[in-house]
């Protein structure tokens, strides 16, 4: 069991409030992942779930309880950190059996829970090395180890996958959905990564400024931001957005259409511009497009086969009802 | 370009090097050779350097007049006493300072540094009245408290700045675990600080071992320590050189012999978080 309710809870260091008061439900099982830029409060909403900060004024309720006077170490959380925090005295085995120590598990206990999440982890030759002598996949999935033998009732990840390299992460992220889907447990993940918060949540929570921007699943906030934020934060690469006449058109203050949604072609369209930077992924190319009266710069997808010259000019068409239209305040209009 | 180091200014280096250790030591040294002199010897002018009658007369004399080994004891227990018990209140300061900080820990820290530069005879006399106001006059107690308070500050500081290398992550992580404030000093933090722990220990021991000003003035024959032993000889009967060399030498040995063995752990004590 592991349902997190955070309940007009709100931060303050000193003068400075980093979370206003903010609502929240994250139920029992769920893979939430908390997403923002840097410095808008996640990663303090996710400490203070853990209790490593005490909230200014709110409740937070695991499992109905509310906890703003159990320390962490009684919370029944499990934390996988940044850095990967393992205890660099330690081996792999006795920092994964740390917890079971701590919950005063027998030796018999513990060695066969360390060996269990070691087979799990792939991490059964290394149980005698110490942390030093890990690779940082390695010292991430030791990290992970610590945090399920213990079976907590939510486990806490603060920007896991960050200190890797693009390919592991890319493994670490398959890695981290499987043990949900095996676990069931409550997991609350937080990125400033939108694409990894768009392949692994069941809710995504984007947050700016301490505020709760949208929830929603990863489907919800990719077709249908509550605001010009969201929509300007999901989707890779960003949505285009128009203002001015071409949004007026459309009775809004500003239209945005994902680049995915304009077709182009050499001859005729809606509207048309310059080609500036290609970028070949290979499946996919994008163009920004200049000069097309409509904003700096407008991206669009093609096929990966599709080229055009730099300098080529070329015409776009979006699909209407693909266009979302936000009003003066930024806000969506249905 | 790479800095090219020739023979020749490795040589000067070297001999320079040779020279400032040798200066530094040579007062040690000297007295070391003295002991082994006669008196008339001791007090020769021209100083004769290495070819003298080599005796052991003046350690005997020396046995024979005083109880080395009390003081020796007395020197062993408010050394290690001191140490202790000023570890026992460092460790927890320099937690608190060091992963919880308030606003005022910066000033706290130079507060406490501060005391150290009040001379210390400024507070003898109030301390003086205190000891024979508790009974503590010229008792191992005593003596051992008012080492720990003197050498507290550099504990603590010492300690301090050992602790903030380690990264407070680390501490959290324990938290997440399950670990209480007792676990989580005794197994994570302590584990992880003791080459700190270690110089700060031997740095109090040296210390307290040779802190003069108090131990003569608070004590007289039952607590005395070693520093008194060699004030003994020092004074009544005149110019005794090669007797106080020698129960000089015989009070520097233990320390001597413990900073030799233990002098890897103290450079890196001392020049810790200067290269990294």
């Amino acid at each position: 069991m592991g349902q997190i309710v955070l309940e007009q809870v709100t931060k303050s260091f000193g003068d400075v409030t980093v979370i206003p008061p903010l609502d929240l439900t994250i139920e029992d099982g769920e893979f939430a992942v908390f997403v923002g830029p840097s410095g808008c409060g996640k990663s303090t909403l996710l400490r203070l779930i853990a209790g490593l900060e005490d909230v200014t004024s709110g409740e937070i309720r695991i499992d109905g309880k509310e906890c703003a006077s159990i320390p962490p170490a009684r919370r029944g959380l499990a934390m996988v950190f940044q850095s990967y925090a393992l205890y660099p005295h330690m081996t792999v085995r006795k920092n994964i059996a740390f917890p079971l120590r701590m919950a005063g598990f027998d030796r018999a206990e513990q060695d066969r829970r360390v060996e269990q999440a070691a087979a799990v982890l792939n991490l059964t030759d290394y149980l005698d090395r110490r942390p030093g002598q890990l690779s940082g996949g390695q010292r991430q999935r030791v990290a992970i180890g610590r945090a399920i033998v213990r079976e907590p009732a939510a486990f806490l990840f603060d920007e896991p996958l960050s200190n890797l390299d693009a390919a592991l992460r890319v493994g670490m992220r398959l890695e981290i959905s499987e043990l949900h889907n095996r676990l069931q447990t409550t997991m609350i993940y937080v990125t400033h990564d939108q694409v990894e918060a768009m392949t692994m949540a069941d809710k995504i929570v984007v947050l700016r400024a301490g505020h709760v921007e949208q929830v929603g699943s990863p489907l919800d906030l990719y077709r249908a931001p509550r605001n010009l934020f969201v929509a300007g934060f999901i989707g890779s690469p960003k949505m285009n957005l128009i203002e001015g006449e071409e949004a007026v058109k459309h009775n809004a203050t500003t239209i945005g259409i994902r680049p995915e949604h304009i077709s182009i072609s050499e001859s005729e369209g809606r509207w048309s511009g310059i080609v500036g930077v290609s970028e070949h992924l290979g499946s996919d190319t994008f163009f920004h497009v200049h000069k097309t009266g409509l904003a700096d710069s407008i991206t669009v997808r093609a096929d990966g086969e599709v080229g055009f010259k730099h300098g080529a000019r070329i015409h776009m068409t979006p699909r209407d009802d693909m266009i979302h239209r936000f009003d003066e305040k930024g806000l969506r209009i249905a | 370009m790479a800095r090219t180091v020739t023979t020749q200014r490795k040589i000067v280096t070297t001999l320079v090097a040779w020279g400032i250790g040798l200066l530094i030591f040579f007062p040690i040294l000297w007295t070391i050779l003295t002991s082994f002199k006669t008196e008339a010897q001791a007090i020769a002018d021209p100083p004769v350097w290495f070819f003298f009658d080599w005796t052991l007369e003046n350690y005997r004399v020396v046995q024979e007049r005083s109880n080395y080994s009390r003081f020796l004891w007395n020197s062993i227990i408010i050394a290690g006493g001191s140490t202790l018990l000023g570890m026992i209140v460092a460790i927890p300061a320099a937690w608190s300072m060091a992963f919880v900080p308030s606003a005022q820990t910066k000033n706290i820290l130079l507060w406490m540094l501060s005391t150290k530069m009040l001379p210390a005879v400024g507070v003898l006399y109030p301390i003086y009245l205190i000891f024979i106001q508790l009974g503590l006059l010229d008792t191992r107690v005593g003596l051992t408290i008012v080492l720990m308070l003197i050498n507290l500050p550099i504990m603590v500081w010492m300690l301090y700045t050992y602790f903030k290398e380690i990264p407070g992550e680390i501490l959290e992580a324990a938290r997440m675990d399950g670990a209480g404030l007792r676990e989580e000093i005794l197994f994570v933090l302590t584990p992880m600080a003791i080459p700190g722990i270690a110089s700060t220990i031997l740095l109090n021991i040296i210390l307290a071992w040779n802190e003069a000003f108090w131990t003569l003035n608070l004590t007289a024959a039952r607590a005395a320590p070693l520093t008194a032993f060699i004030a003994s000889y020092s004074s009544p009967e005149g110019l005794f050189y090669a007797k106080l060399s020698a129960a000089s030498t015989m009070a520097i040995a233990p320390i001597l012999i413990l900073g030799w063995f233990s002098q890897k752990q103290l450079v890196r004590g001392l020049t810790f978080g200067a290269v990294k």
